[in-house]
């Protein structure tokens, strides 16, 4: 099923995504990667304000490429999501509704999900300069001395993008694999697939 | 004994820091393009579009195919015959620097892997020079990204554990890997040598064109066994769920002890790239 969905999203938008859904998702989303991610937490441990509007906010994990002057952004693919694991439950429990990145997330990203109503969305990884033309703007919020993982407010429009982990706790990148397998067992029968330990058991 | 100019090794680095990273190897995009073809699930299919797709707006804004322009891994592959007029490895880094400020690509390399400060210019390369005869100089750049990278494992395996033993070590640093190294992947599998060696082996089994099987028909016959064992695990690409786990796999053995079975994996992602010169 292919949604389109503006931010900011309330939970409440975001209800109707399902694990496995296509997206296409337009409005503005805030980039942050690891360096900015340990910021925000020292912000919030030292009781200050956060560099943008955290409440029903999205957050991209991309380190984009130098912008060609004329360009708003340069190459602009997600990084691996799993290492914003340690900083991201904070943020979804303040209302960070909407992540978007790459790779399997560990269970207490998961659980936060869940408890606060938001969704993991997964860009192409790799995809670099197919994802960098949703971009309309680009300007820089906070940390220009971090480079390409500094805080930017993107405008994105039609950004394509995938339901990883749902509200409900779906999580397609155990579903999507064992129904493909499942689908091959039964139209070849005979050969058992390589994966017996079952890699949702890890992920899931 | 030919000479070879250092400013000439750095001018070619750095264009072929420029092109690797926005152009990908014919084998590859036909890799791509035919686990589209063969791919009988709709989200897999529709996943493969999309980096299909990616393809094309790289080629069209000549922005990089990702943007992860990832480390310098530069391979030269030196003549006996051959003396370098100037310091090969001052050469290399210059022109990595400057493909890589010119070309518009992200700097990724930090000075210090605890401490961690940006170098700024992507220097040093992590640059391998191997001695062949002859007076030819080859240079190919090939820059790897960290998602897959990181993925990357070594076993010091018993050699009682046998052909068995690595390819389950195969598979499963593939169904570790799942997602995050961006499948459809590419492996490069290094065995036999000492314990740095088999990592080599297994970088270099990277530079391999896929339409190209080791010579070995002993190996030949392990690559295409073993590529269709990880496309059975049903990881897919991005890791949705389908066949293309992986495009291509390729296996590179040496010499080793009598009581060592080393076997390393080094996994790259779908923008496998590589650009070579002869000067």
């Amino acid at each position: 099923m292919q949604h389109r969905i503006t931010t900011p999203c309330p939970p409440e938008a975001l209800r109707g995504l399902r694990a496995g859904d296509s997206v296409l998702l337009s409005g503005v989303v805030y980039t942050a990667r690891d360096a900015a991610h340990k910021r925000m937490i020292e912000l919030l441990d030292a009781g200050k304000e956060l560099p943008y509007p955290i409440q029903n906010s999205a957050v991209y994990y991309v380190g984009p490429t130098p912008a060609r002057p004329g360009q708003p952004i340069g190459s602009a693919g997600p990084t691996t999501s799993g290492r914003m694991d340690p900083y991201t439950p904070r943020l979804a429990a303040l209302g960070q509704t909407v992540l978007i990145g790459k790779g399997p997330r560990g269970e207490a990203v998961q659980r936060a999900l869940r408890a606060a109503g938001g969704v993991y969305l997964a860009a192409a990884g790799g995809a670099g300069a197919l994802l960098a033309s949703c971009v309309q703007t680009a300007e820089l919020v906070c940390w220009e001395d971090l480079g390409c993982e500094a805080v930017r407010r993107l405008t994105v429009k039609d950004l394509p993008l995938t339901v990883v982990l749902d509200a409900h706790g779906g999580n397609w990148y155990a579903e999507g694999p064992a129904r493909w397998r499942a689908k091959q067992a039964e139209a070849d029968g005979e050969r058992p697939p390589e994966n017996s330990k079952g890699k949702e058991d890890r992920d899931g | 004994m030919r000479s070879v100019l250092a400013a000439d090794i750095t001018q070619t680095v750095a264009r072929l820091c420029i092109e690797a990273n926005t152009r990908l190897p014919a084998d590859v995009a036909a890799a791509l393009a035919a686990a589209r073809a063969e791919e009988n699930w709709p989200c897999a299919r529709e996943t493969l579009g999309l980096l299909e797709q990616n393809l094309a707006a790289a080629a069209k804004t000549g922005l990089p195919i990702c943007q992860d322009t990832g480390m310098a891994c530069v391979f030269v592959r030196l003549g006996g015959e051959v003396r370098v007029e100037g310091d090969l490895a001052a050469a290399v880094n210059e022109g990595v620097r400057r493909g890589y400020e010119e070309g518009f690509l992200r700097k990724s390399i930090v000075a210090d892997p605890l401490r961690r400060e940006n170098t700024g210019d992507n220097t040093p390369a992590m640059l391998t020079v191997e001695l062949v005869p002859g007076d030819g100089f080859e240079v190919t750049v090939a820059p790897k990204g960290a998602g897959s990278e990181n993925m990357s494992r070594i076993a010091m395996l018993r050699p009682a554990d046998g052909v068995e033993g690595v390819r389950q070590f195969v598979l499963e640093t593939v169904r570790l890997a799942g997602a995050n190294p961006c499948p459809p992947v590419i492996l490069g599998v290094g065995v036999g040598g000492c314990f740095d060696k088999a990592a080599l082996l297994a970088k270099k089994a990277l530079l391999r064109p896929l339409d190209i099987p080791n010579p070995d028909p002993y190996y030949a016959a392990l690559e295409r066994e073993w590529l269709r064992d990880v496309n059975t695990l049903g990881i897919g690409p991005q890791g949705f769920g389908g066949r293309a786990t992986a495009l291509g796999l390729a296996i590179e053995a040496a010499p080793t002890h009598v009581a060592s079975l080393p076997a390393a994996v080094n996994i790259s992602c779908h923008v496998t790239r590589r650009a070579s010169a002869r000067l």
